[in-house]
């Protein structure tokens, strides 16, 4: 049985998601193609014909592909379709957008957000916010499957696979336009994909007061900045830092919760990590309970301390 | 123009869940059950365009046991018009909903399907999506700012790294995240007002979908717990101990 994985890209550049989600196709199948659907995206399409195990990349291309808008990676993904026994997505916010569009225009359930492969046809997922884990079994022909990609190793570079041209399909009648993208640049790594997170909660009490505790702890770090729930409901970080059930899940090398309580809805979004870190004053919190290494104090004196402990150890 | 809202009754976001001993599931009885709370949202939003004078009506669908009626009784307190309960023992999968949704969609003929974009129970952010897919509809999903403007919306929604802004055709369907708007708590007229309203009861079978799904439950386990860890007294030592255990 051959597989298809979803690249998940920016064009120029695949995204780690993508050397993860070939992991776990490869406990499924030796033959994995790997699909870039995007617009000028031959960058992406050669980062993706490095990675070890690649059999090769099909390279599609359009200005609705380029935008990764859902109607469009549909149409394209189900034309090719036919060829596969199993479609593997990372579970991106654009993975997200379009691989159930896909398993239903394909007739199948999704198998969403796979921690772990059992068998061909049987998956771990976590449900209630990773609070269960269930493991389904699938009897559907086809399978549409997209991997949380905190759960797997990325595959090396090393390979040379060929690049194909696949067809992008013609643009829909019904389809969504793209307007415009708002995206933030930041010298910081991408959250998702962090070695290192820093995330700050609603003790910060203000957005000015976030970026003067979170933001220079997190550069001194080389991490990605993240925020609680309870931080970016009262406007202090941007939507797209929330660590959660409702944000993103990462599972960074060293998590470092400042002025965070441990809410049920964060804790499932970092409880993974490998090194959790805790700073807050209420001994009680239940940020605690999940943290391996933690500070029972006031963030506003052991933030800096934690600064200059950093530059002595040559940080 | 109708706006159609389905909505799932789900455990409580504050209740914590368990796990069955058995293994079948997590478990259910005699837990504070609510409505999914981006489906709240969702009516909230559907409600706002009623009360701009863009919709015309709000109906409500929900999927799901008897009891499901107290959540569509929560959507019509909020603001929503009328309901309807499709009555199903089975939790059905979202392909199933989404196919039940379809056949809903075909007799009602909204404009513009809004929904929660995930639900807390399941997790799997499929329904609105696959909806859109058996339809042929545009797809706006995750979307923090919903402007209608005759047979057009203007969606934000929210991406890795920041906002993307669409604009669909409508009849189109539009999945609410966390930042669309903050639901209203429905004011006690409005709760007894919600009780006169109707809610017609329909089964599967009303509808021709089979529920019966692809995907076989083998078994539900508490995920593993991490160990608990130690106290530290001073950020140096926190720096100590980090450097020993390898993370910096």
């Amino acid at each position: 049985m051959a597989v298809l994985v979803i690249a998940d890209h920016t064009n120029a550049a695949i995204g780690d998601g993508t050397a993860k989600t070939i992991a776990a196709a490869a406990k499924l199948s030796p033959d994995i193609d790997v699909l870039v659907a995007g617009e000028n995206a031959q960058g992406a399409a050669d980062a993706a014909a490095k990675l070890t195990g690649v059999r090769k990349v099909l390279l599609a291309e359009s200005p609705a592909l380029g935008h990764l808008l859902a109607e469009a990676v549909t149409d394209c993904v189900v034309a090719l379709a036919g060829g596969y026994d199993a479609i593997l997505i990372p579970a991106t916010s654009a993975g997200k957008n379009y691989a159930p569009r896909i398993a239903a225009k394909l007739d199948v359930n999704q198998i969403t957000d796979i921690i772990e492969v059992v068998s061909g046809d049987t998956f771990v997922r976590p449900i209630y916010a990773g609070n269960a884990l269930e493991t389904v079994q699938s009897s559907d022909a086809k399978k549409v499957i997209t991997v949380r990609t905190t759960a797997f190793q990325p595959v090396a570079e090393g390979g040379s696979a060929p690049i194909e041209k696949a067809d992008a399909g013609a643009a829909g009648a019904h389809e969504a336009k793209w307007v415009s993208d708002e995206v933030v640049k930041s010298d910081r790594p991408e959250l998702a994909g962090a070695k290192i997170v820093v995330s700050g909660g609603r003790a910060m009490g203000s957005a000015e007061e976030f970026q003067k505790v979170i933001d220079p702890l997190a550069d001194k770090l080389g991490a990605a900045v993240g925020a609680s729930r309870a931080a970016v409901d009262a406007g202090y970080a941007p939507n797209d830092y929330q660590v959660g059930q409702t944000g993103k899940v990462v599972a960074p090398q060293l998590y470092v919760a400042i002025g965070i309580s441990g809410a049920i809805q964060h804790l499932a979004g970092m409880k993974d990590s490998k090194i959790i870190v805790a700073i807050n004053k209420d001994a009680d919190a239940p940020i605690f309970a999940v943290a391996d290494y933690g500070l029972v104090a006031d963030y506003k004196t052991a933030v800096p301390e934690l600064m200059d402990a950093l530059t002595a150890a040559g940080k | 123009m109708k706006v159609l809202v389905p909505v799932k009754r789900v455990i409580d976001y504050n209740v914590k869940v368990r796990v069955k001993p058995d293994q079948t599931g997590v478990d259910l009885a005699n837990v504070k059950m609510s409505m999914n709370p981006f489906d709240e949202i969702a009516v909230e939003e559907a409600v706002r365009l009623k009360e701009k004078g863009i919709a015309t009506e709000v109906v409500v669908v929900s999927i799901g046991v008897q009891q499901a009626q107290e959540t569509i009784r929560t959507a019509l307190a909020i603001g929503a018009d009328r309901g309807i309960l499709i009555v199903s023992d089975v939790d059905a999968e979202p392909l199933a909903v989404a196919k039940l949704l379809k056949a809903v969609i075909a007799e009602e003929s909204p404009n513009l399907v809004i929904m929660g974009k995930q639900s807390i129970d399941g997790d799997n952010n499929a329904v609105g999506q696959m909806l859109a897919a058996l339809l042929d509809w545009p797809q706006a999903t995750f979307a923090s700012k919903l402007d209608v403007t005759g047979d057009k919306a203007s969606v934000t929604r929210e991406i890795d790294g920041g906002l993307q802004t669409l604009e669909v055709d409508l009849p189109a369907i539009v999945t609410a995240d966390l930042r669309l708007n903050e639901p209203r708590y429905a004011s006690l007229p409005n709760i007894m007002k919600a009780k006169k309203k109707e809610i017609a009861m329909k089964t599967t079978a009303d509808y021709g979908v089979d529920v019966a799904s692809s995907l076989k439950v083998l078994k539900v386990t508490e995920p593993p717990k991490r160990g608990g860890g130690i106290k530290v007294e001073s950020a140096a030592e926190l720096v100590t101990k980090l450097k020993e255990a390898g993370a910096l």
